[in-house]
């Protein structure tokens, strides 16, 4: 990477980074909402840990894993809103203007995007301390917890930069987070696939690649070492972050008219 | 080889589908000079700009702007102009200081000059104060004296300004005008300047073009076009409303009307005045609330070449714009 790209993409980094400490509104819901959502699925669905079958006798640890995937989408939707907000309003007018090469400004947002992503994992993983979820696959684990994450806000990050970049719309990028909501739902977040008893949801959470990003953060903080969950979750993570940059690079081109 | 600061552009033109924004336009802007693009909204003034600044590129035509084509030379285009265009793009969260500290980063000024660059620059536009605030506090002069520091940054040889004034109370858009005569005083600067102000453009620029449906329609200085138009033309208002037929059937004894929002008014032939036009009315016995001879304007110059006023154009072309974007949407 040679330095003038660096700097740009820094200069941009630094901006989005900038922009989101500004605005609570942009940092604190992904980090409180998940959060506060997993304790109160806890709370409800503590007596499905005595189910024969259920992974792990404290729901907590089971349920750790879903802020990881909900606070991406979240910043995701963020990021994207953020990125069609300056197309709206002109600002990559500003930017094309300048010696800044494309791929900077993708690569500057995504820097942003990744950055706060590797900070909610950290944060989700210090409530799970807090409240007392051992972490099965030990120090080696939050390591790769924490580039799994990098892996996930990427793919996701891409996705909502893309969106923007396509649309040019803040409206049309949140338009995606039901969607993404749904699949959200419709996964192994609540249940174990194998203990889903509905033929329907068991089908659509065993299709939906949400519920294998849930099962590799889950292995690791319940199981410990699990190759198949892990292998599953780093290539789902690792093809929708290949899709969306894919995605995103040709929005970028279509969008970029400068000559 | 130094490359000279002017732009020229033959035969430019550019679609959306089926509307011409841009009908062919010729044009030969002199380094140093003040080029006022006149015309109403949707004109063609902004699509102009951003073809001539690299952001779109032409259907047919050549430009070349700094000694580049904009085409095939777009980033060397860009290294030697800057441009605030017409939506003083800024974010508002940023501070004043921010936007330049990224500015300068991204025009690629080494480390150690950015800082002293943006103090420079703040001070030059007036913004030393305000510089650590977020822009979304900013007055919109304050935005588009900001817009206008970015601008220059990484000291251009050529400027654009996209209707840099509209929307200003007056004391801004003066600040904002001295700012632009320093720039070609005191730098040397090329200035395409866009505006549908009749005032801005006779004050600042040296050369005048008229944009009106994507066609330029008169090209001069200001004092050239309005000598071309020659007659002055008579302006009235009628002491009661009812007059005001008669008031406009009596004037064009002494010449063609005018389309004047407010007053009746007419061009006045030659060998008439004010005091054949007073004796006139004295005659007929219609009182007048207020009577004005005025020099020919360059708004005059504009009715001349497309039989309609600067304003009037505007308020049509508006109509025009929604009724077309209905279309599009139906």
């Amino acid at each position: 990477m040679s330095n003038v790209f660096a700097t740009q993409v820094g200069a941009l980094a630094t901006r989005g980074i900038t922009r989101t400490m500004r605005q609570p509104a942009m940092w604190v819901p992904p980090l409180v909402f998940p959060t506060a959502l997993m304790l109160v699925n806890s709370g409800g669905l503590e007596s499905a840990t005595h189910l024969p079958g259920f992974p792990t006798d404290s729901f907590l640890a089971f349920a750790l894993a879903v802020p990881f995937i909900q606070g991406a989408l979240f910043a995701t939707m963020n990021a994207g809103t953020e990125l069609a907000r300056d197309v709206q309003i002109g600002f990559l007018n500003r930017l094309q203007l300048t010696p800044m090469r494309g791929s900077a400004l993708l690569a500057g947002q995504l820097g942003g995007v990744v950055l706060y992503g590797v900070v909610q994992a950290i944060f989700y993983l210090a409530v799970g301390f807090v409240v007392g979820v051992d972490f099965a696959a030990g120090p080696l684990g939050l390591v790769v917890l924490l580039l799994f994450s990098i892996v996930v806000s990427l793919g996701f990050g891409a996705l909502g930069a893309g969106l923007a970049l396509r649309t040019g719309s803040g409206e049309a990028v949140q338009g995606m987070f039901p969607l993404l909501f749904v699949f959200l739902f419709i996964s192994s977040m609540n249940m174990p696939r194998n203990l889903i008893e509905q033929d329907w949801f068991r089908g659509f959470a065993t299709i939906n690649p949400v519920s294998y990003l849930i099962e590799c953060v889950r292995s690791l903080i319940i199981v410990g070492w699990d190759a198949e969950a892990l292998a599953l979750g780093f290539g789902v993570a690792g093809l929708i972050a290949v899709f969306s940059l894919v995605f995103s690079s040709f929005a970028l081109r279509k969008r970029l008219t400068r000559t | 080889m130094e490359r000279p600061n002017s732009i020229e552009v033959e035969a430019l033109a550019r679609e959306f589908k089926d509307i011409i924004a841009v009908a062919g336009i010729d044009l030969y802007v002199e380094p140093g000079e003040i080029y006022g693009f006149l015309g109403p909204n949707g004109a063609g003034k902004s699509t102009t700009v951003h073809m001539l600044t690299t952001l779109l590129p032409p259907s047919s035509g050549t430009a070349r702007v700094g000694g580049y084509d904009v085409v095939r030379e777009g980033p060397k285009v860009r290294t030697a102009i800057g441009a605030a265009l017409q939506e003083a793009a800024l974010d508002p969260l940023l501070t004043g200081r921010d936007h330049l500290r990224l500015q300068s980063t991204l025009q690629g000024l080494p480390r150690n000059e950015r800082k002293a660059r943006a103090q420079e620059l703040l001070e030059r536009v007036g913004l030393t104060g305000a510089a650590d605030r977020k822009v979304r506090t900013y007055s919109g002069g304050m935005k588009r004296r900001l817009d206008l520091a970015l601008a220059l940054v990484h000291r251009p040889r050529i400027v654009f300004l996209d209707e840099p004034t509209t929307g200003l109370d007056p004391q801004s858009r003066a600040a904002l005008w001295d700012e632009v005569a320093r720039l070609r005083r005191e730098d040397g600067v090329t200035v395409f300047l866009t505006t549908q102000y009749l005032e801005e453009a006779d004050v600042l620029a040296d050369r005048v073009g008229i944009i009106d449906h994507g066609r330029i329609v008169a090209e001069g200085t200001p004092a050239y076009l309005k000598a071309e138009i020659g007659r002055p033309s008579l302006h009235a208002i009628p002491a009661s409303e009812d007059d005001r037929v008669r008031l406009a059937t009596f004037l064009t004894r002494y010449g063609p009307p005018l389309d004047a929002a407010k007053n009746v008014a007419v061009w006045l032939e030659d060998g008439y005045g004010l005091a054949d036009v007073v004796r006139g009315l004295d005659q007929e016995g219609i009182e007048l609330a207020d009577i004005e001879l005025r020099a020919p304007t360059l708004d005059d110059v504009f009715f001349a070449k497309t039989g309609r006023s600067l304003e009037g154009a505007a308020d049509e072309d508006a109509a025009e714009n929604g009724q077309a974007a209905e279309r599009a949407r139906a």
